[in-house]
């Protein structure tokens, strides 16, 4: 078998016992690659020379050492491309710095390699939206991985990556983890330093990790929480109501009886893809089986989530994305006379529809006489639904819901109705507007054309309790087949 | 004829001197090559973050301490949103609604205002309020050639406080006078280097004009590219005068920008209301507010004596005149200097030492060119000098001669009254003696003394001194001749 199936954590015990090198790790990789990236297209460049001269000097001593990290195309990794799947950055614009989370894996051990496909400035649910165009889902090539961190789903997924980083600003790590049958990780909102993730919408925006198993997840977040001084959002482990945890493996392989999960009554309304709901009800029992008490609960404004979150979001993205503008880097049109027609050619030439649209958006509610309207509005029903999930979390530990309520659809399939892409973000939009941590995991398959496609469980914690939520996935996941499954 | 009114309020923008930028470690540093105090904060690189910089928040509270503002227990940070090649973002941070001070006031001193207008002051005392001040990031800088235009982002991301007045002022010289006591104050707060023609104060004049008899405000016209203090007294006047005629004329004004043309000594439309930006300000998620109370707190040991407190105390100290107070105290080094020429000695008049440092000290910096950084004399030498007049031993006219010397040398009194030949006789023996001399040679002139004119007195001492070559101390003399002839 080759070395790109496996974990973190079985290549760190093989690492250990000598029995490969990090270079072998590489050198498979490059098999797996050059064989099957040009079908999946999860990669949009990787630096095979430049992995192996890290891989001969890598520290195996170090926790992560020798272990080859794929990062999301919109994390900065000094030297390398950073194109956030765009056309705007495609040129002039290699990054000079590292991002923390960079600087933090390579005092690890970890190699950072290779940038992988997502959507436009992270904005879409399938990688659709990349300007490279869309990476598919190993389960099924015609149909989408997820998005917008789709790139790092299919790589993991189709065992092209060990383990890789995504970023999540309404679902972006959780879905596309969802759609490939995987783990993936938002962590709470200032776990992990935003420093060098090129901002979406920061208010919402935190990096996580997407991953073969919960124990992977554990393992990489030991690596990338913690406060950084160039990020003011960012929270120490053990500061003002953030517990202090050294070791986010340390409670993996705890039993979960008399755990409380509460099941939202609203998000198992109707518009759930009836094989969706009914893996996720199977999933329910299980971890019944397993100790947990099950209650249903209300989080009753939940129904606010999409539009609140179609509000905030672009309103930030309009101001992030201002810095696009060719003057210092990045796409550059040619020929124009003064500022303002550089502007427009440069920055309506690199950007693709759905950037743009949300620029629009974004602009839009922040405009004078719009403001209190839409954007003071939308900030006050934030503040419900962050409200809804503490009234809730004073009765149970965790939540559950689906990942996403419809299984990864058909490359094109949504790609003239962009409403329809927006509501399929119902279940994850309101963990990042509550700041809240959530973690998708592997829950069953069900079958569409022919083909076996993975179904996500949602579990939600409380805000900085990373521990009780992978406790609770790790006991599911040890619990059933599910992760074991591969793509064919 | 109707008479007009005028209304005035300025926005001063003020560099903090912190050694660092707004939300980045790069040094604020002038004269540096171009572009080369940046990182990817302050370039505005993908995925960089901004974080405080601590001193400059202090600073700003320090001056809303300076200047009686309030700071409200929470201060926020904003993005305003506008397109410009010079500012890396495109969104400036800044505050809009939550700023570090509301309120207070800026006190206008006498010496603040023109020389010329200091005798006609219409509202002594005055203290023009304030709206409030709020930091916000410096923008980089564009330099327009032949060939394009060249961007400098050394300047991007200095800490820069604005000031914002209520439309408190009524005449251009006021203006002249807030601008030159607020940074004064400034100064004197340590805060910023405030010097306008270098772009560390800069100034956005707002001026509208009305009839007498008009209720509302007449319509806002903001008044920019004023480099220097004496432009923006100008340019108030110029623009007075204008929108008068604009009004006399019957037309109606209509809000906008004009620039300042410092040359042609005349306002320029820049644009009007319609072309006004919409900035789409709102809270900036990358920046945390600020919990004001403890910085507050711990500013308020680091508040300064102001200028007007400084002034009280000496008048009160050293039984100097307001005036004389009133210039000791314009500049917080020359303030230091006098008291450092005081404590050097303290038998030593302070009143006199004052007279000395103003009109002789002040005159010869004048006179050269020179500010008191550049002063050879130090304050403990002064003090000797004065100390020796007192004392009787050189005269105030041969002080005069040494401290010339003093001034162009930075020799010692000593050295250069020994170098002179300056000590008086003030030796009671030699003097006698010398007096004895004269009052035996001249019989005729003892026996007018006698028969009572005291004027011979001043005769005599004239002999004596012509005899001693200007070495014996008039008074000593005068004494002896007394004690010798009554
Ligand atoms: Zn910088």
């Amino acid at each position: 078998m080759s070395l790109a199936s496996e974990t973190i954590a079985s290549l760190r015990a093989k690492l250990t016992r000598k029995e490969i090198t990090p270079v072998d790790i590489i050198t498979d990789l490059e098999a797996a690659i050059i064989k099957q990236n040009p079908a999946l297209h999860a990669y949009l460049s990787r630096d095979f020379d430049s992995a192996k001269r890290a891989a001969e000097s890598a520290d195996i001593t170090l926790p992560l050492g020798g272990i080859p990290i794929g990062f999301k195309d919109n994390i900065n990794v000094r030297g390398e491309p950073c194109t956030c799947g765009s056309k705007i950055l495609a040129e002039n614009y290699t990054a000079t710095y590292d991002a923390t989370v960079t600087t933090k894996l390579r005092n690890a051990g970890a190699i950072p390699f290779g940038r992988l496909n997502c959507d436009e400035f992270a904005m879409g649910s399938s990688t659709e939206n990349s300007a490279f165009g869309p990476s598919r889902n190993p389960w099924d090539h015609a149909r989408v991985p997820g998005g917008s961190s789709g790139g790092s789903a299919s790589a993991v997924a189709g065992d092209i990556a060990i383990a890789t980083l995504g970023s999540d600003t309404g679902g972006s790590i959780r879905q596309p983890a969802a759609f490939c049958g995987l783990v993936g990780l938002k962590p709470t909102y200032g776990t992990v330093s935003r420093y060098g993730l090129v901002a979406f919408a920061s208010s919402l925006d935190q990096i996580g990790p997407m991953t073969k198993t919960v124990e992977d997840a554990a393992i990489l977040l030991n690596h990338l929480a913690g406060k950084d001084t160039h990020d003011s959002t960012s929270l120490s482990q053990g500061s003002a109501g953030v517990s202090p945890v050294s070791d986010f493996t340390a409670n993996l392989g705890k039993d979960i009886k008399n755990l409380r999960i509460g099941l939202p009554k609203e998000y198992f309304a109707e518009g759930i893809h009836p094989q969706i709901r009914d893996r996720v009800q199977q999933a329910v029992k299980q971890l019944e089986s397993l100790g947990a008490n099950i209650e249903e609960i209300s989080l009753p404004h939940t129904g606010l989530g999409i539009a609140t979150y179609y509000i905030l979001a672009p309103a930030e993205a309009s101001a992030n994305l201002a810095r696009f503008d060719g003057v210092r880097y990045g796409h550059r049109a040619i020929g124009t006379n003064d500022v303002l027609e550089h502007y427009f050619a440069s920055r309506g030439e690199g950007f693709g529809p759905e950037v743009k649209r949300r620029i629009l958006l974004g602009t839009y509610v922040l405009s004078s006489g719009y403001y209190d309207a839409y954007y003071i509005k939308a900030q006050k029903a934030r503040t419900l639904i962050r409200d809804d999930f503490s009234a809730a979390f004073m009765k149970v530990d965790v939540i559950l819901s689906p990942t996403s309520p419809v299984p990864p659809f058909r490359i094109g399939e949504h790609r003239d109705d962009p409403l329809a892409m927006y509501l399929a973000d119902a279940f994850t939009v309101t963990l990042n507007l509550a700041g809240l941590p959530g973690i998708s995991v592997p829950c069953g398959f069900i079958e569409e054309e022919g083909k076996a496609l993975p179904v996500g469980l949602q579990l939600i914690g409380k805000p900085h309790d990373e521990s009780t939520l992978l406790r609770t996935a790790h006991a599911y996941e040890q619990a059933t087949e599910w992760h074991k499954q591969h793509p064919r | 004829m109707p008479r007009y009114i005028t209304t005035i309020g300025l926005e001063v923008h003020a560099q903090l001197n912190t050694r660092s930028k707004m939300f980045c470690p790069c040094a604020v540093e002038y004269g540096a090559e171009p572009n080369t105090r940046t990182c990817p904060v302050c370039l505005g690189l993908p995925g960089a973050l901004p974080v405080l910089n601590l001193a400059a928040i202090e600073k700003t509270i320090l001056t809303g301490l300076m200047l009686d503002c309030r700071t409200p227990d929470i201060s926020k940070w904003d993005r305003k949103n506008y397109f410009y090649p010079d500012m890396p973002k495109n969104y400036q941070l800044t505050q809009f609604d939550q700023p570090l001070c509301i309120g207070g006031g800026v006190p206008l001193y006498e010496l603040s205002y023109p020389k010329d207008a200091q005798k006609t002051i219409k509202n002594p005392g005055k203290v023009v309020k304030l709206t409030r001040i709020h930091l916000e990031e410096d923008v980089g800088k564009s330099t327009h050639t032949g060939a394009g235009t060249l961007l400098d982002f050394n300047r991007a991301g200095t800490p820069l406080m604005e000031i914002v007045s209520d439309p408190d002022l009524e005449t251009a010289e006021e203006a002249f006078a807030y601008l030159n006591s607020l940074r004064q104050i400034l100064i004197y707060g340590g805060v910023s280097e405030a010097d306008m023609e270098k772009g560390q104060m800069r100034c956005d004049v707002n001026i509208s004009v009305r009839p007498e008899e008009q209720k509302e405000l007449g319509a806002k016209i903001e008044l920019k590219n004023l480099n220097s203090v004496s432009a923006v007294r100008r340019a108030i006047h110029h623009e007075v005068a204008r929108q008068t005629e604009c009004l006399e004329r019957g037309e109606k004004l209509v809000q906008s920008t004009r620039r300042w043309d410092d040359d042609r000594g005349e306002t320029q439309l820049m644009r009007t209301k319609e072309d006004a930006h919409d900035y789409r300000y709102f809270p900036d998620p990358d920046l945390l507010p600020i919990h004001t109370s403890p910085i507050l707190e711990r500013m308020r040991v680091h508040k300064p004596e102001l200028p007007h407190e400084k002034c009280a105390r000496f008048v009160q100290d050293y039984a100097v005149s307001a005036y004389d107070a009133n210039v000791l105290a314009s500049e917080k080094p020359l303030a230091n200097w006098f008291e450092q020429a005081v404590a050097a000695d303290t038998k030593v008049p302070a009143k006199k030492i004052a007279n000395w440092v103003i009109n002789e000290l002040l005159g010869h910096l004048n006179a050269s060119n020179a500010t008191l950084a550049d002063s050879k004399v130090t304050p403990q030498a002064l003090n000797q000098l004065v100390a020796d007049v007192e004392l009787g031993k050189i005269s105030n006219n041969q002080a005069k001669e040494v401290f010339e010397e003093m001034f162009a040398t930075g020799e010692t009194p000593v050295t250069i009254i020994k170098q002179k030949g300056f000590e008086q006789v003030s030796d009671s023996g030699a003097i006698e003696k010398l007096c004895d001399e004269v009052i035996a040679a001249n019989p005729a002139k003892v026996a007018e003394f006698k028969a009572g004119n005291d004027k011979v007195l001043n005769w005599m001492t004239g002999q004596i001194m012509k005899s001693s070559s200007g070495k014996a101390n008039p008074k000593v003399v005068g004494d002896v001749l007394r004690g010798k002839l009554g």
